[in-house]
């Protein structure tokens, strides 16, 4: 049986009367790509909020390489977080920094290496995801696509053994959501990832998916393989394949 | 009717004090990781330059407009009276125990406190300070505590600045009515002040600091809503932190009366 760093068990989250999260499990193992869909407003941003402890769930189990990380203190949830690559929706890059001082930002605080050897580790991330050209370069000097490759360099940063993705090739072009798509393949592939991406882009899902959750109201209604989906009567995934096609 | 004017005024009244509620959370998280290492010292120089250089010009200018209105409001009521020869100790006075410090915190709470609750709104909105968290890095301690530090050691310095433009220009203005060399009107001004005059006034401006960075950075990373949020933190740092410079000056200038008697 695979290594599950990531374990979830009946998750649940609300925000006042809205029930968001109702009872969610899922576990994703190393070197794993699992993908989560459904429908905008079905809680899949809010799963990964949980994961990495920005957001407290009302009830259930997150357990990170076994330990659980609801209720920890920030210092012990700090320590967990460390173990996990976040790449955000708007890839999230602080706006002052430049692209190099972007990635250089966690290593600089939470590892003990030389200046040279950061310089060098940093060259080496933005070099994995094609952006070593525009180290001086500000956020907002480059496209969405790049600010993309380089949060997932900044997440990269710390070595960590799971990544979550959210909505990684949200409002991208075709050509740019399939080398980001490439860039998830290719990271599982040399990092022995778990990873967690929540998406609306079935057909990108498809190519870097291991296996396929799909939420409804806050429930897993699907947890397989894609093409268990592609087979699936449940009127919710049909429709929900139907459209997205 | 009575019911919905009950119901307003005990939503105003949660709403009040659940702000302040929240404000006290802030400052004692605020706090903790200011007195924590491992320090954000480049980040806390960016900040004194941010604060402290980028609002001198407009510090001088402020004081020295102070100088030269209060050279010119005070002239003619004191001729009145006969009493001209004390002008330029009414505006060394009034600039060092009272203007130069309330305008320095008003300029600095305007010119700061807006660009403090804009930055960290838009840092908010923009998921940068979930991103920062997420890194493992404390927001408090790299966005706010070095905000506020820095807010709280330029502001006697920035007063000093306006101190000395509007004495500077004060003198400029009487010089022109009626002529008087600096060293005179320096002397003049100075000869009955002392420390006790001098310096309590200018280190109160250290807790205008702390409130103008405390509720710039407070306002700022609670911020909700878009980019309509963050226009709304960033005019409610303003409002709010001069408000509170306003009601503290009160404070401060009574608790100077009793502890440094003149």
């Amino acid at each position: 049986m695979k290594d599950s760093p990531l374990r979830i068990t009946g998750l649940h989250k609300s925000f006042g009367s809205q029930k968001v999260l109702n009872g969610v499990d899922l576990s994703a193992a190393a070197g794993e790509t699992v993908v989560v869909l459904g429908r905008s407003g079905t809680g899949k941003s809010v799963l990964l909020k949980l994961i990495v402890g920005l957001l407290k769930p009302d009830a259930g189990s997150l357990k990170v390489h076994g330990q659980e990380i609801v209720g920890l203190e920030m210092d012990g949830l700090n320590e967990i977080r460390k173990k996990i690559g976040f790449l955000f929706q708007q890839a999230a890059l602080y706006d002052s920094l430049s692209v190099e001082e972007n990635v250089a930002f966690p290593l600089e605080r939470h590892s003990r290496i030389s200046d040279a050897e950061r310089h060098e580790k940093v060259r080496s991330l933005l070099a994995s995801v094609g952006m070593e050209r525009d180290l001086a370069k500000m956020p907002s000097d480059i496209s969405g696509g790049m600010q993309k490759r380089v949060g997932l360099a900044r997440a990269l940063a710390l070595d960590p053994d799971i990544l979550l993705f959210d909505e990684p090739t949200a409002g991208l072009d075709p050509i740019t959501a399939s080398e980001i798509g490439e860039l998830i393949v290719k990271l599982k592939k040399e990092r022995n990832l778990a990873s967690i991406v929540v998406t609306h882009d079935v057909h990108g899902a498809k190519s870097f998916a291991d296996r396929v959750v799909m939420l409804r109201e806050g429930k897993v209604v699907i947890d397989g393989t894609f093409s268990d989906m592609e087979k699936s009567r449940d009127p919710f995934v049909v429709e929900f394949l139907k459209d997205a096609a | 009717m009575a019911e919905a004017v009950l119901r307003i005024t005990q939503n105003l009244f949660v709403t009040f004090f659940e702000w302040f509620g929240e404000l006290g959370l802030f400052c004692v998280r605020v706090a903790k990781a200011t007195f924590r290492g491992p320090w954000e010292i480049r980040e806390f120089i960016r900040q004194l330059d941010a604060v402290g250089s980028k609002s001198g010009p407009l510090v001088a200018l402020a004081g020295a407009a102070t100088g030269v209105v209060l050279s010119l409001q005070t002239h003619d009521s004191l001729a009145k009276f006969g009493a001209k020869a004390l002008l330029p100790s009414v505006i060394v006075f009034s600039l060092i125990k009272e203007s130069g410090p309330v305008i320095t915190a008003l300029i600095v709470s305007g010119r700061v406190g807006a660009g403090i609750g804009a930055e960290l709104g838009s840092m908010r909105v923009t998921e940068q300070i979930d991103a920062m968290e997420v890194s493992a890095v404390n927001p408090y301690k790299f966005l706010a505590s070095t905000r506020v530090l820095a807010c709280i050691l330029m502001l006697p310095l920035l007063t000093l600045i306006a101190d000395a433009s509007g004495v500077l220009m004060g003198w400029v203005s009487t010089t022109l009515s009626d002529p008087i060399s600096l060293k005179l009107f320096l002397h003049t001004g100075l000869k009955d002040a002392s420390m006790s005059d001098f310096l309590p006034p200018t280190f109160k401006t250290m807790f205008f600091g702390l409130i103008i960075g405390m509720i710039a950075c407070f306002q700022g990373m609670r911020t909700r809503g878009g980019t309509a949020g963050v226009g709304r933190s960033a005019t409610s740092s303003v409002v709010l932190s001069s408000l509170f410079v306003i009601v503290a000056d009160v404070i401060l200038v009574r608790l100077i009366q009793v502890f440094f008697p003149s």
